[in-house]
């Protein structure tokens, strides 16, 4: 039963690094580049929802709401500021401009909140709910389930739409879904968009789950999401979901199990082993270097 | 004698040149490193340690500290030969993020408490000493077997194993090297600042090396110094910007990467001949 216990415990962790990792893989599968600045989006989500629930006294639900418009906005912002026009530079210069977003968005949180951990206003009722011998709380129960449906829904989105396919194309071959009359710009556009928002969820459900967020969560989470992409698979959706839940469920046991300080260690580990080992991911093909 | 503020802001700057270079080695074979602050990091705890607990001279802990880092980064850059690209810089950057969480549990280094005690043994000559050995080096390297192989490597790595390079070999040599160089900026740091913790060798360690090198320029052997130099010294004459010392860096990596992503100096700038060379 215990066991039980911390498989949904891990599964709320793992919840959330799933829906970063998505961000991840979404926007490496079309541009091929790391979005550093992804983690400070989680961050700056998290802080959109404490405005609106301890300044202005909105709901969980408003503070959603304004969460995804903000993160959204941020998202493409982010996205125009930063990669838009360095995007050509090799690996090395969307990489360095987009740490550089990282640092002033924590900066300027730090210095608006302070860099200390601050409370996040407990909204959902706890309750306990017991399920043949596992406890479930009302908040767990939330994010789990809330996660599950923005997973669903984006595969909705990727399968059954027209800016799905659009992504799907891009992500295939950019030049060919151009020539074929693919907005490409508003494609990318669109999925940063999603991408943020998927991030700027994460980020409430951690303020949710731990009742505390600090300016540089945003580099703990998006050290986590990378590593899970990796695992999964870069550019793998299915992966990024898959191996989220995985190293979620594998952090909390090392802590049950093991020791709660190297559970870092165990999820960079399992990376590097599977960079070693099936370096396309657990879920990925492999693709032979080109000349 | 020059007073002891400008001798700290010199200090600093040749700590810095040495780090910015840590970044720019393995970068002259294509090989990203996002985790230099680790290598910074073993090199300051192993210095310290050996110091304060062994009672080592310090140029026998100093060297011991670059061999110790550049061990385990030859360890880090081996399976790093299968995995180039961002592939690298996310392993490198979880590496690092391992390497800090150690540091910060482990109690024989102090743990969350981090390591003092440490005498002040780092001074102006030996700063200048250690970067001019590495700086000679450098530029013994690009002219020898070595630097002409790394930047077959950097060209075209492909093209370089068909001409017979041994990109295995080099690639590795490359990373080790960039790894010995942070351990030397790291004792360095450590017996000057004389108070060290995990959290002075996270990420944001790792990423202002990246800085350094990426805004004076990684394609020229005097980039890296003119990087570490300017940004280490311009927040001192600008005191306002001390404050947003890290608001001012990240606009400066943005606006860089968007309009010279190159940086200040380009390999050729100063010869007469143009700027291919």
């Amino acid at each position: 039963m215990i066991f039980l216990q911390q498989v949904v415990n891990g599964l709320m962790l793992g919840c959330t690094y799933a829906l970063v990792a998505l961000g991840y893989t979404l926007i490496f599968g079309l541009l091929r580049l790391i979005h550093m600045a992804h983690g400070e989006v989680l961050m700056i989500g998290a802080y959109t929802a404490l405005v609106i629930i301890g300044y202005f006294h909105g709901n969980l639900l408003l503070a959603m709401i304004g969460t995804m418009m903000v993160t959204a906005v941020l998202g493409i912002a982010i996205y125009l500021a930063s990669i838009r026009f360095v995007e050509k530079g090799g690996h090395l210069s969307p990489l360095v401009s987009t740490i550089g977003v990282a640092i002033i968005l924590q900066e300027i949180f730090s210095k608006l909140f302070t860099g200390e951990k601050i409370a996040f206003p407990a909204t959902l009722a706890v309750k306990n709910i017991q399920l043949g011998g596992i406890t479930f709380s009302t908040v767990q129960l939330f994010i789990i389930v809330f996660s599950l449906a923005c997973m669903f829904a984006l595969f909705r989105v990727l399968k059954g739409t027209m800016i799905g396919k659009c992504i799907r194309a891009v992500s295939e071959n950019m030049d060919t879904a151009r020539l074929l009359g693919v907005p490409v710009f508003l494609v990318v556009a669109a999925t940063f968009g999603i991408a943020s928002v998927l991030a700027g969820i994460a980020g409430v459900l951690v303020g949710i789950a731990y009742h505390s967020i600090y300016p540089l969560m945003g580099i703990e989470i998006g050290l986590k999401g990378l590593a899970i992409i990796i695992i999964g698979g870069m550019g793998n959706v299915v992966g990024a979901m898959v191996s989220g839940l995985l190293v979620g469920i594998m952090e909390i046991f090392s802590v049950a199990y093991i020791s709660s300080s190297y559970k870092d260690a165990f999820t960079f580990g399992l990376m590097v082993l599977i960079l070693i080992w099936k370096p396309e991911g657990l879920f990925g093909r492999a693709t032979d270097q080109k000349v | 004698m020059i007073n002891p503020y400008t001798e700290s802001i010199l200090i600093f700057v040749g700590i810095n040149v040495i780090l910015a270079y840590s970044f720019y080695i393995p970068m002259t074979t294509n090989q990203i490193s996002g985790g230099q602050g680790a290598f910074m990091g073993i090199g300051a705890y192993v210095s310290a340690v050996l110091t304060v607990n062994f009672h080592l001279p310090f140029a026998a802990a100093l060297a011991a500290s670059g061999i110790a880092a550049g061990l385990i980064g030859a360890v880090v850059g081996f399976p790093a030969l299968r995995i180039r690209g961002l592939y690298l810089v996310i392993m490198t950057l979880g590496f690092a993020e391992v390497v800090r969480v150690f540091f910060m549990t482990n109690e024989y280094f102090g743990g969350a408490y981090g390591f003092s005690g440490i005498e002040e043994l780092t001074n102006l000559s030996n700063v200048y000493v250690v970067l001019a050995m590495v700086v000679f080096l450098l530029f013994r390297m690009e002219r020898s077997h070595l630097g002409r192989a790394f930047q077959a490597i950097r060209e075209n790595e492909i093209a370089g194993e068909t001409l017979g390079i041994n990109i295995t070999r080099y690639k590795v040599i490359a990373f080790a090297l960039g790894a010995t160089t942070a351990g030397l900026g790291g004792a360095l740091y450590a017996h000057y600042a004389l108070f060290i913790d995990s959290n002075n060798f996270g990420f944001h360690r790792s990423i202002e090396m990246v800085i350094f090198a990426v805004f004076g320029g990684i394609t020229s052997l005097w980039g890296p110094l003119a990087g570490a130099a300017i940004l280490t010294v311009i927040p001192e004459f600008l005191r306002f910007i001390q404050e947003w010392r890290m608001v001012f860096y990240g606009l400066m990596m943005v606006l860089l990467m968007t309009f010279r992503p190159q940086g200040l100096l380009t390999k050729g700038m100063f010869r007469r001949s143009g700027p291919e060379g």
